[in-house]
């Protein structure tokens, strides 16, 4: 019930997302705000517009953004709903989750790198650089979730960690920070990216798509969306407690996710980017912080024992 | 009867060396097709009889018998074998045209000759027990591969490459041979496999472990047994570097494997052991790839990597024996072996789809390549497929590998202690790691010889080749695909292989759901691209295609070819991170500074082996340093090693005086 109900909201939640950011970054700097479904009509603008290929590309370019796409989609399906699983649930289905999106990603670097331009190969270079980075801290805050809630499913993960014991709550704001970070640069956001950045030299995923138009960039800005959304709800999986009423845990799913949208605007607004070559050093100071979970984690399991 | 096939086969080989030019391919396949029906046909005996092992009276040596034994783990490699030697076979048809004109009907029979014998050998070495029949057919590996890989000896690069490549095989025969010998002499037994089981039972495995370990692994390639891979690779022709990467190095994990049944105590050192020393193989191997400009060099490393990886899943799994964490022990070999075949598959075809890349363009620097998919379309999508399955990514064979063995990790990390705990989260951080940076590699390799503008005229007429090179690859991508959308049919076999090591647990079909929803998952995920593809064609067809230039930053004067993204700068960001592991040498030279109107400049990087540099070349050229001085002896002239003589028996008879000798 939970899942569909999670699945509505998600897709209602993805178009409203980056309208709440451009209306939170606007709020502060003073400026008077879009309406918050205008990201939505700028997509639905490149629908009816002509698809333009460089001469350069092959099928590849093509091919990219659906594949792109449709990893994205096919991830949502695996989210877990505060106590519900997701549509697909198995044991070792996170692995399964960050091997599809980078399913997704290989496309989308060598979509970009079909182009032959310079530009677009710096993007991609770095899209594949970032992520391979951030990988590790995923995988070791999944690890130490699995230690903790005793399941190696997304949905067994979240939904044991909230009454196992108390301590888990020792781990979750930790927890918590790192997988906001491995969100924003798994969406090539702020402080590791900037969207809003007018020089190519400096981008990571807007140059990536560069040389795509209409249908395909269509796509790729709503697969970015889902994205957004997608990480929000496995944020607020670490804070909304399973058991309570379905109507309490939407209200708390849909307000986590303005919040966190919010909480985008505002980081966005008073941070400036990293500099570029200081990125990496940054993306591996999670993983270190996801050590330290893990460490926290085999504490807290007593069976690191400390004396 | 089959016996008698079979030693009929090994003498008709020998006919190779008097049929025409023309024929030899249909001999050699001929004789090779009756090889593979035999052996295969006892493979997969071993699983449709009740017995776990058949056994062969091959041949008597002064009355001592030389068995042939197929139990599943000889089966399971036969298999593997039979299939990447077919595609290498049927690939070489087309391959080895190229070099018709060049090689005379006697090279021509030598190389297939060698191509059976490595075959015929490797079949062997997997099947024999005793220890003199284990290390001739061993040899015999050796000796075939190395013809194989001097196929183009007017090439000076290519016999060094040979010569480096027989001397380190020797090293590790020397190995063998001191550890079959110790073993037996130690515990009375004879030489050979089943002596082993003696030895281990009262005495510490790993020291004898130790030496086997280094004798196989040379041959596999493990870290820093591996520098003979990136120079025997590229100079063998590339039907033989896939079934050099593909099989041959797989049968250096076989011997490990085979050590690893016979040892029953003190486990956890050995698995602690090999889990470290392949992920560094792991991690390294795929660091040093993405240095590499040279498509069958990097290929080579990506073998290492592989090797790895198998190591990985073999070393958890060993832990999860010695710890007693079953499903660790259980999906770590699973896994482990899962990629033996897995990486048999993708990393032939990757070999055979450069090597029609190769015989295209003639050059195997991927800077000098580019744009090759509007030429060569299928080569490219095959490319492509070996690609994305080295890279473990879903839906193809190596995610599904890899997935068992984070399966049994994860699962073992619930289970285990804080040490397990610890050694877990070492084999899944260097897997997460090696995943993103095959990845890494890989979206490099595939845009810089595939995608964009071509570099060089090289690039420029290539053409695609002929569908005899094609086919086999068709094959390979098939077997790609149906693990990974059906990985089942392939596990439950291997359940028989698993449970060598790990008694009588194997993989329950309670996994089988699982896979069962992955495959639906991939059902949808095609689906939905599919479905997306329609739409986006009825969109277009309402709103037209336009195409025009690569968006330049306005800037349309520039030579496409030369504006692109290069393979160093791809590689350059990990460089600044790495560079003790790419070791990534640069040369140039700087303006001056009252240089007005500036000379030419020059730029030039290349990368080299650290390993190589610091284990082999250093030592060498300091022994080289004293050798060369004793070379003042040798002076060429008859009267002074007339003098030498006389002194050397001077000097015998002054010590028999004095009774030393």
């Amino acid at each position: 019930m939970m899942t569909v109900i999670g699945i509505i909201l998600t897709l209602i939640l993805s178009v409203l997302f980056p309208g709440i950011i451009a209306i939170t970054k606007a709020k502060v700097s003073g400026r008077k705000p879009p309406f918050i479904l205008q990201p939505l009509f700028d997509i639905l603008r490149l629908f009816r517009k002509t698809t333009i290929y460089s001469t350069t590309t092959s099928f590849i370019f093509q091919l990219a953004p659906l594949v792109y796409f449709a990893s994205v989609v096919i991830a949502l399906l695996f989210i877990p709903f505060f106590g519900d699983t997701g549509v697909f649930s198995f044991e070792g289905d996170f692995v399964f989750f960050a091997y599809l999106l980078a399913f997704g990603k290989f496309f989308m670097i060598i979509g970009a790198m079909d182009t032959g331009s310079s530009f677009e190969g710096m993007g991609a270079n770095r899209e594949a650089f970032y992520s391979l980075l951030v990988e590790p801290a995923y995988f070791l805050l999944m690890g130490s979730l699995a230690l903790l809630s005793n399941y190696i499913s997304f949905a067994g993960l979240f939904s044991a960690l909230h009454f196992n014991t108390d301590l888990a709550y020792l781990v979750i704001p930790v927890s918590v920070y790192v997988f906001l970070f491995i969100t924003m640069i798994e969406n090539s956001r702020m402080p590791v990216d900037d969207p809003k950045t007018h020089l190519e030299l400096t981008m990571v995923h807007e140059v990536m798509v560069l040389d795509n138009s209409a249908f395909d960039l269509a796509l790729i800005h709503i697969a970015g969306w889902l994205k957004f959304v997608i990480y929000g709800t496995l944020i607020a999986n670490f804070l909304i407690n399973g058991q309570e009423s379905t109507l309490i845990k939407s209200l708390e799913f849909v307000g986590i996710n303005i919040l966190f949208a919010v909480l985008i605007g505002v980081v966005e607004s008073f941070r400036a980017r990293n500099k570029l070559a200081k990125n990496p050093q940054w993306i591996i100071m999670l993983s270190a912080l996801a050590i330290i979970v893990f460490i926290t984690t085999l504490i807290i399991t007593s069976k690191l024992i400390l004396n | 009867m089959d016996i008698l096939l079979l030693k009929f086969l090994l003498l008709f080989s020998l006919a190779l060396f008097f049929v025409g030019k023309k024929h030899q391919h249909a001999l050699a396949f001929g004789i090779q097709i009756v090889l593979i029906a035999l052996t295969s046909y006892w493979a997969v005996n071993t699983w449709l009889s009740d017995t776990s092992e058949q056994t062969f009276s091959f041949l008597s040596i002064y009355g001592h018998p030389v068995n042939l034994r197929i139990d599943y783990l000889a089966s399971f490699f036969i298999l593997i074998v039979n299939f990447t030697m077919l595609t290498g076979m049927l690939y070489a048809k087309g391959y080895l045209k190229a070099y018709r004109e060049r090689k005379n009907q006697v090279e021509f029979g030598l190389h297939y000759f060698s191509f059976l014998w490595l075959h015929i050998s490797m079949i062997l070495v997997c099947s024999i027990h005793d220890g003199y029949g284990f290390l001739m057919t061993w040899e015999l590996m050796s000796l075939a591969s190395f013809f194989l890989v001097i196929f183009e000896s007017e090439n000076k690069e290519t016999i060094k490459a040979g010569i480096n490549y027989l001397i380190q095989m020797h090293v590790g025969f020397a190995f063998l041979l001191v550890a079959f010998l110790y073993a037996s002499a130690s515990s009375n037994t004879g030489l050979g496999f089943d002596g082993l089981a003696a030895y281990f039972s009262n005495h510490a495995p790993f020291p004898l472990f130790l030496l086997f370990f280094i004798g196989f692994g040379i041959k596999a390639g493990f870290i820093p047994l591996h520098t003979w891979l990136p120079h025997a690779h590229p100079a063998a022709p590339s039907h033989v570097s896939g079934v050099m990467s593909g099989v041959m190095i797989k049968i250096g994990i076989y011997g490990i494997l085979r050590v690893l049944t016979y040892i029953h105590t003190d486990l956890l050192p050995i698995g602690v052991f090999i889990l470290f020393i392949s992920l560094s193989s792991g991690i390294l191997g795929v660091t040093i790839a993405i240095a590499q400009h040279d498509i069958k060099r990097l290929l080579a490393y990506h073998s290492i990597e592989n090797i790895g990886i198998i190591g990985i899943g073999i070393g958890i799994g060993t832990i999860g024996l010695a710890l007693h964490i079953p499903v660790l022990a259980v999906f770590g070999f699973a896994g482990g072996l899962l990629h033996i075949l897995n990486h048999s598959l993708f990393k032939s075809l990757l070999f055979y789809a450069a090597g029609n890349v190769y015989q295209q363009t003639h050059t195997r620097n991927i800077e000098e390549l580019g744009g090759l998919i509007k030429k060569m379309p299928k080569t490219a999508i095959l490319f492509l497929l070996g690609s994305l399955a080295i890279s473990g990514l879903p839906p193809f064979n190596g995610f599904i590998s890899e997935f068992l063995i984070y399966f049994g990790m994860f699962k073992g990390l619930l289970l285990g202690d804080l040490q397990a705990d610890i050694l877990i989260l070492a084999g899944f951080l260097s897997l997460v790691l090696i995943g993103g940076l095959a990845v890494f590699c890989f979206t490099k390799v595939f845009s810089i010889i595939f995608l964009g503008t071509p570099r060089s005229e090289k690039a420029k007429h290539a053409e695609e080749v002929s569908n005899s090179m094609l086919f086999p690859k068709l094959f390979i991508a098939l077997l790609i695909v149906a693990i990974g959308f059906v990985p089942t049919l392939f596990i439950q076999p291997l359940n028989e292989v698993v449970k060598l090591f790990t008694g009588d647990l194997a993989i329950p079909i309670s996994i089988n759901p699982l896979f069962n929803k992955i495959a639906v998952v991939y059902i949808l995920f095609v689906g939905l691209i599919i479905g997306l593809w329609l739409l986006r064609k009825w969109q277009q067809n309402k709103n037209n295609i336009q195409t025009g230039p690569t968006w330049g930053c306005a800037y349309e004067g520039a030579d496409p070819a030369i504006t692109q993204y290069t393979a160093s700068s791809y590689a350059d960001n990990l460089k600044e991170f790495s560079n003790l592991a790419m070791n990534i040498h640069a040369h140039k030279v700087e303006f001056e500074e009252a240089e007005i109107f500036p000379s030419e400049k020059e730029f030039a990087s290349h990368s080299s082996d650290v390993f190589e540099d610091n284990l082999i070349k250093t030592p060498t050229n300091k022994l080289l340093v004293y050798l060369e001085k004793a070379a003042i002896f040798q002076t060429g002239k008859l009267q002074h090693y007339l003098l030498y003589a006389l002194l050397f028996i001077f000097l015998i008879f002054l010590l028999t005086v004095f009774n030393v000798i």
